[in-house]
């Protein structure tokens, strides 16, 4: 029976034993790894009995502060799978010269290249981001969860569910070799007739619907749900770049899903949207494209300038200076980031008024960025600065975002632009404000408020190694490519025959091979600061000793209820005002606590997508019309549980108010 | 006032904390609000999808080669009639009415049936007139948008059904209340959706 082509077609749709890349011994190897690492993972959780306590605690969890850790954790993952993708990328290009290919087939390259910016800036980059916003937010506007707590778990696993869905095509099939834009014609089904593209769309439409709703979830949080005195300006400086970039997250990411939309038609119903023939326009996926990609970029920095702005405050031991001013740029670059999405591409030849609009445009945000580093100088002129690992993380984005920031400058200039156009000089250029900004401030963000989440700091050693291995190695990566770009090399190359230019790209894999020190030392920081958090313990719930913010007031980790009273702002600076003016934390008069409950269904409706996503990747339609039914039977399903919330009985909180203050008074002892 | 505020701070301890529970306003309509906005940017991209490429017939059919207004103006005032039945059904809610607002509900739900079944054959009679999708950039345009508005139409409707059953199960109460001013804004800006449809797709494409 099972000789049926047909019933097999039917079953499995375009799935079948090739489509398993046995060919590819790389692949093998690292799917091998893959397995035996995932049955010593599950097998431990299995053996230690963890299975219930990671299903209540936190894959139905409604916590922000637990979907804001599992955000970031996701990140993590997914940044050792970017990581091996571009030291693969480097080793190559380090190699073929002089008529070696190299170790990567250019087939496979593309590939690899296309998956690395994918998942960097899908699935490392933006989990970084909102999970630190989600962990972060409502701690600083004194709220007890986000605004809707559900959304928020199901945003999270959809984000996952996109993540899974792209490293399945590691195994299973083959991804995208478009670029991570996938840029039509070579997108169409006509060029790229296999299945990339289709994980490329599946995967980050339903990462989209995640990033979408919880846009959603935080801007109204960060609007309804901020504590008594509060007002617009008097949010810290986080809160109100994270509201900007959840406004813009809100306002861009439609376009990309609808674009993607655009695409799939064409690939699937054989529309005529991107197409060459009958009336299609390719450069109109190009600027629909960046309609969303630009706004992207400044999702991305606009928190990392927020992360900055609390650091530099905080160990410069100084009120942020100039923080209205540090509001009204954010505002305008939020603003500016949708005005300039052309510069991607004067050489479509738009003509010399538009390109001189968009580069004029894109040189003017300069400007309010410019304003924000000396902002941060001036915070720390004058300032008790102390060099701990945030600070240095901030210093050093300081010095590389500047150069990164000027490099934008030249490229926005269009006769510079048809030079560097496509060239390693851009190359340089977005990972130098990339890495040198987002990655750099996600790093300060995370070692800054891991004590908050944790209740003991990361170790100060490796943090610090990571910090010099990371900085050094992005230099020697880097720069090169500045050097080369110039000399006119242009992007997405497997191999080369210039044997002058092997050199630039041997430093160039020699700086990766750093930057692979600083993401170990990372890591070790994490589990050395495991073995040794006694030592490490935080147990005032204000690490660093000078916090000025309200997420410093609470206990770290901080109970589920956040605050056991909501607190009353009179200053920007909330925690450093009250310590400042005497402030005595309550120690009685507690009350029960109203707080939603965990639950299941956006873990379901997630893993029903990614069976929907993959169905649909490899056209097995039975199982498309079953798991879409199935999705919208179980979000029907989910809107008739009335029974969302439950109290936190006063005894409880009593019970951990009163630990916090036992711990508190042995401090003053 | 501040200056005020911060002499007394000086001299008593302000208030630093709320004594009794917060309880900060629900969000749902805002954020329902901002959802709404979000997805009239995917409208906004299909609309100029088809300024783009509308024209591009590829020696294909045009507008008024296809376009029924006679059909589309029927079509027009089957929506805009759900509207005003809806207005109907939150006037009964707000009377604390059930059975008003499910009969109002069932009529809105009706017009709105009637509305996609008429679209429904208006794709059809175009499908047998060969003016398919496929057949070029205009075509592809034409029907992704009105689909796009289409669908939106269908999941109000299933939304509408679901919310019926809930309100028979469990009343008007404010969960409910709050379920129905969501669809209530819901169905409205498919309306303000489909007045742009029809006047830049059918009254354009025919009169243009």
């Amino acid at each position: 029976m099972f000789s049926n082509p047909d019933l097999l077609h039917f079953i499995f749709g375009r799935l079948s034993l090739d489509s398993l890349p046995f060919h590819e011994p790389i692949l093998v190897v690292t799917f091998a790894a893959v397995v035996l690492g995932g049955i010593a993972v599950l097998g431990g959780i299995t053996y230690f009995r963890l299975w219930g306590y990671l299903w209540k605690e936190w894959i139905t969890s409604i916590d922000h502060k637990k979907i804001g850790i599992m955000y970031i954790i996701l990140a993590l993952i997914m940044l050792l799978r970017g990581f091996s993708d571009a030291i693969m990328m480097r080793a190559q290009q380090a190699m073929a010269f002089g008529g070696s290919e190299g170790f990567l087939p250019p087939d496979h390259y593309d590939q690899i290249f296309t998956a690395h910016g994918v998942i960097m800036i899908f699935f490392v980059a933006m989990p970084l981001v909102t999970g630190l916003m989600n962990f972060v937010v409502p701690l600083q506007i004194g709220a007890r969860d986000v605004a809707f707590p559900f959304l928020n778990n199901f945003s999270f696993w959809m984000t996952t569910s996109g993540a899974v869905l792209i490293m399945v095509s590691l195994f299973v099939g083959e991804f995208a070799k478009t670029g991570w834009l996938a840029y039509p014609p070579l997108s169409d089904i006509v060029y790229s007739p296999g299945v990339g593209v289709d994980y490329y769309i599946w995967a980050l439409q339903i990462a989209g619907v995640g990033t979408l709703l919880s846009g959603v979830n935080l801007v109204v949080t960060i609007v309804k749900m901020r504590a008594p005195g509060m007002s617009m300006m008097k949010m810290p400086v986080f809160t109100w770049t994270a509201l900007c970039t959840n406004v813009l997250i809100v306002a861009a990411f439609p376009v990309l899903t609808a674009v993607l939309v655009l695409l799939g038609l064409d690939r699937y119903a054989d529309t005529n949207f991107f197409t060459n023939d009958l009336g299609g326009n390719a450069m109109m996926y190009i600027n629909l494209i960046w309609i969303w990609g630009h706004p992207e970029v400044y999702i991305l920095i606009l928190p990392a300038f927020g992360v900055f702005s609390e650091v530099v405050s905080t160990f410069s031991r100084k009120r942020l200076f100039g923080y209205s001013s540090m509001v009204y740029a954010t505002v305008v670059i939020t603003i500016l980031s949708y005005i300039v999405w052309l510069h991607h591409f004067f050489t479509m030849g738009s003509g010399a008024s538009v390109n001189a609009f968009f580069g004029i445009a894109t040189m003017i945000i300069s400007i309010p960025t410019g304003a924000k580093i000396f902002n941060w100088m001036f915070t720390m002129y004058k300032g008790r600065i102390s060099f701990d690992v945030p600070m240095l993380w901030t210093i050093g984005f300081m010095l590389t975002f500047v150069i990164g920031g000027m490099t934008g400058v030249m490229l926005a200039v269009p006769p510079a632009d048809f030079v560097l156009h496509n060239s390693l000089f851009l190359i340089a250029h977005f990972h130098n404000v990339i890495i040198g900004g987002v990655v750099f401030g996600m790093f300060a963000g995370i070692v800054y408020w891991f004590p908050k989440a944790f209740g003991f700091k990361l170790d100060p050693f490796w943090g610090k190694m990571s910090f010099w291995l990371w900085l050094v190695g992005f230099y020697f990566a880097f720069m090169p490519l500045y050097v080369l770009g110039l000399m006119g090399i242009t992007r997405r190359m497997s191999q080369f025959d210039d044997p002058s230019l092997q050199i630039w790209f041997v430093i160039a894999a020699f700086g990766a091979l750093l930057i692979a020190g600083g993401i170990g030392s990372f890591i070790l920081s994490i589990v050395v600061a495991v073995i040794k958090r006694d030592k490490l313990r935080d147990e005032t719930g204000d690490p660093w000793g000078d916090g000025r913010t309200l997420e410093w007031s609470t206990s770290s980790p901080p109970p589920a209820y956040n605050f056991a009273f909501t607190p009353v702002v009179h200053d920007l600076d909330a925690w450093a005002d009250m310590k400042k003016r005497g402030y005595v934390r309550p120690t009685e008069g507690f009350l029960d606590i109203h707080m939603p409950k965990n639950t299941g269904a956006g873990f379901i409706l997630a893993a029903l997508s990614l069976v929907l996503g993959f169905a649909l990747v490899w056209h097995i339609w039975w199982l498309v019309i079953a798991s879409f039914i199935a999705l919208v039977v179980g979000a029907i399903a989910h809107t008739f549980n009335y029974d969302r919330d439950y109290h936190i009985p006063a005894s409880e909180v009593v019970e951990t108010e009163d630990e916090r203050t036992a711990l508190l008074a042995k401090q003053q002892a | 006032m501040t200056m005020a505020n911060n002499t007394a701070a000086q001299t008593e301890m302000p208030v630093f904390y709320l004594k009794e529970e917060h309880h900060p306003e629900t969000g749902t309509m805002l954020g329902f609000w901002i959802y709404l906005m979000s997805d009239s940017l995917i409208f906004g991209i299909l609309f100029a999808t088809y300024a783009v490429i509308g024209q591009n017939y590829a020696a294909g059919p045009a507008p008024t080669d296809l376009f029924d207004l006679e059909l589309v103006a029927i079509n027009t005032s089957m929506l805009l009639f759900s509207s005003i039945t809806y207005g109907f059904a939150m006037l009964q809610m707000e009377k604390g009415s059930i059975a008003g607002t499910q009969l109002w509900l069932a009529i809105t739900g009706l017009f709105g049936a009637a509305f996609v079944g008429l679209e429904l054959y208006e794709f059809h009679e175009l499908w047998s007139l060969g003016a398919t999708p496929m057949r070029s950039g205009f075509l592809s345009a034409f029907y992704t948008l009105v689909a796009t508005h289409g669908l939106h139409v269908t999941f109000g409707i299933i939304w509408l059904v679901t919310l019926m059953i809930q309100v028979a199960k469990h009343g008007l109460i404010p969960a409910n209340k709050r379920r129905l001013m969501c669809l209530s804004m819901f169905w409205h800006f498919l309306d303000v959706i489909w007045i742009g449809v029809f006047s830049v797709v059918y009254l354009l494409g025919v009169l243009g």
